[in-house]
């Protein structure tokens, strides 16, 4: 592997993780993390919609009219998203339950469409794909992170094996209830991304106005 | 030249034709201008034609597994409220051999055999204009507005034994429609398992009304007063097992408020007589 294909592949994991530092794809992270199981399919869901959505937008990008231009890749990403739904109600019946809407959800992902118009329109298919599973594998990881304390924390179980044996089945765990509300995912994405700005300070975005004290009086930003 | 092209033209002279004049068609647009609208409209047009194949593909190709999965999900369901459902069990099978479906009229509380029980949806005819029935909303005590006409019960046989009857039920929770199955006994009174398999309410919370601890609380429970109302009801904190009316009341579950209103709202609706009241009495009755 090259260093370029290293970089695509590995850069959106912590230094330009979708979630973390573009906040992208918020949206189902909150919604599907609070088992661990339906965040797994989620993932391998997701991460294979974008590698494959990038790659065909990117193979059409220089026939791509720049009038009907989004239009092209949703209907690319719509595609994909319905096929890779029907594999799952007709493998993962159990899973594609649980999923119900999300998974249709993935078309209006923001990462989805961010890679299509931020790289797959400038890159070639390849390049494009490797980069799909980048950003896939960075939103997988903070959807694993953050179900991982969602399912522990919220049910005491992890995949459905018991981890911290509840009070009311002979433990001593209480569950925290808030944990399996989607605020808490909110919580959790918020702390994750405090902790790597602390770890990695270049994130931290730059006020993008200074706020004038009012001796200043009225006047533009510079 | 021409007879290079000629020799390639295994098939007929007239498709072959065509597929020139395609290729050549594909070779002008794409020398064109991204901004023209003729390309444009071609991409467009392409594009949809491709994906419009390859979607339909998927679904096509795909269908008869999804339908499998589906009808296989149900009898799992049905087999679990029945008390059936053991590791290893060959489902189809086992709702073959032990599980009879019949058609009901609610109103009349009469078997209707002209429907083929095996191949009625009752979700699906809930939702066709046709074969439903809209509630009305004073009596509407469940929240889901439509019922089908007919309605399909499932009868568990042991030998020529009745053992169990098992009832779709269908009710508002918090967030979704819950759709389950009540099991009751010969008697048509007391209660035998449920099982609400369908529902998207709180995951921990109200969606605790899969967890088999809270489901064994429902066993021996009765849902008919002596006076014959519908007796069977969440309650809030606890069941005080000394009460005379315990065996009418089943622990609600704990944070989850509107959810177990939706569960009692829905046995109140289903177990009355806009639901099985009739039919359950004629059980009674003719034994």
């Amino acid at each position: 592997m090259d260093k370029e294909t290293k970089k695509v592949l590995f850069e959106p994991l912590i230094d330009n993780n979708p979630i973390t530092l573009q906040v992208l794809g918020v949206c189902s992270a909150l919604a599907v993390t609070s088992q661990m199981s339906t965040s797994l399919i989620m993932a391998l869901a997701l991460t294979s919609v974008t590698a494959c959505s990038s790659a065909a937008i990117s193979a059409v990008r220089k026939h791509t009219p720049g009038s009907i231009r989004i239009i092209v890749q949703m209907i690319i990403i719509a595609s994909l998203v319905i096929v890779v739904d029907q594999i799952l109600k007709a493998f993962a019946f159990e899973v594609s339950k649980k999923l119900s809407v999300f998974v249709g959800l993935i078309i209006t992902n923001c990462i989805v469409m961010g890679r299509a118009e931020a790289y797959a329109m400038k890159n070639p298919p390849l390049q494009s794909f490797v980069d799909g599973i980048g950003n896939g594998m960075g939103y997988s990881l903070i959807l694993i992170l953050v179900a991982l304390f969602r399912e522990t924390l919220g049910s005491g179980k992890l995949l459905g094996f018991e981890v911290l044996p509840l009070l009311k089945d002979g433990g001593w765990y209480v569950p925290n209830g808030l944990m399996l509300l989607p605020p808490s995912a909110f919580f959790i994405i918020g702390l994750i991304i405090w902790a790597v700005r602390t770890w990695k300070p270049k994130q931290v975005e730059r006020n993008e106005f200074k706020i004038l004290s009012i001796a200043h009086g009225e006047g533009g930003h510079h | 030249m021409l007879n290079a092209e000629k020799k390639t033209c295994k098939y007929n002279e007239q498709l072959c034709k065509y597929y020139e004049q395609f290729k050549a068609h594909c070779v002008r647009i794409l020398a064109l201008s991204n901004d023209s609208l003729e390309k444009t409209l071609n991409v467009a047009l392409a594009l949809c034609l491709v994906c419009a194949v390859l979607v339909s593909i998927a679904f096509v190709a795909l269908r008869p597994l999804q339908v499998h999965n589906k009808a296989l999900d149900m009898k799992t369901n049905i087999l679990d409220v029945a008390g059936l459902l053991q590791d290893g069990v060959d489902i189809d099978q086992a709702f073959r051999e032990r599980i009879e479906s019949r058609i009901v009229d609610l109103k009349t509380g009469e078997y209707v055999d002209s429907i083929d029980a095996d191949e009625y949806d009752q979700r699906k005819a809930a939702k066709d204009p046709a074969r439903n029935e809209v509630i009305p909303t004073d009596k509407d005590i469940a929240s889901i507005r439509v019922k089908a006409k007919y309605t399909k019960i499932y009868l568990v046989r042991n030998g020529d034994q009745l053992q169990s009857i098992i009832l779709p039920v269908n009710g508002y929770g918090l967030w979704s429609t819950m759709y389950g199955f009540l099991a009751l006994d010969p008697d048509a009174q007391t209660v035998q398992s449920i099982n609400l398999y369908d529902q998207a309410e709180t995951p921990g919370l109200g969606g605790e009304v899969v967890n088999p601890n809270w489901r064994a609380l429902w066993k021996g429970k009765k849902v008919y007063s002596d006076k014959g109302d519908v007796a069977l009801t969440l309650v809030k904190g606890g069941v005080d097992e000394t009460r005379a009316d315990a065996v009418y009341k089943v622990d609600g579950l704990a944070g989850a408020t509107l959810t177990s209103r939706g569960v009692s709202n829905l046995i109140q609706y289903w177990m009355g007589p806009e639901g099985f009241a009739t039919y359950l009495n004629k059980l009674r009755t003719n034994g």
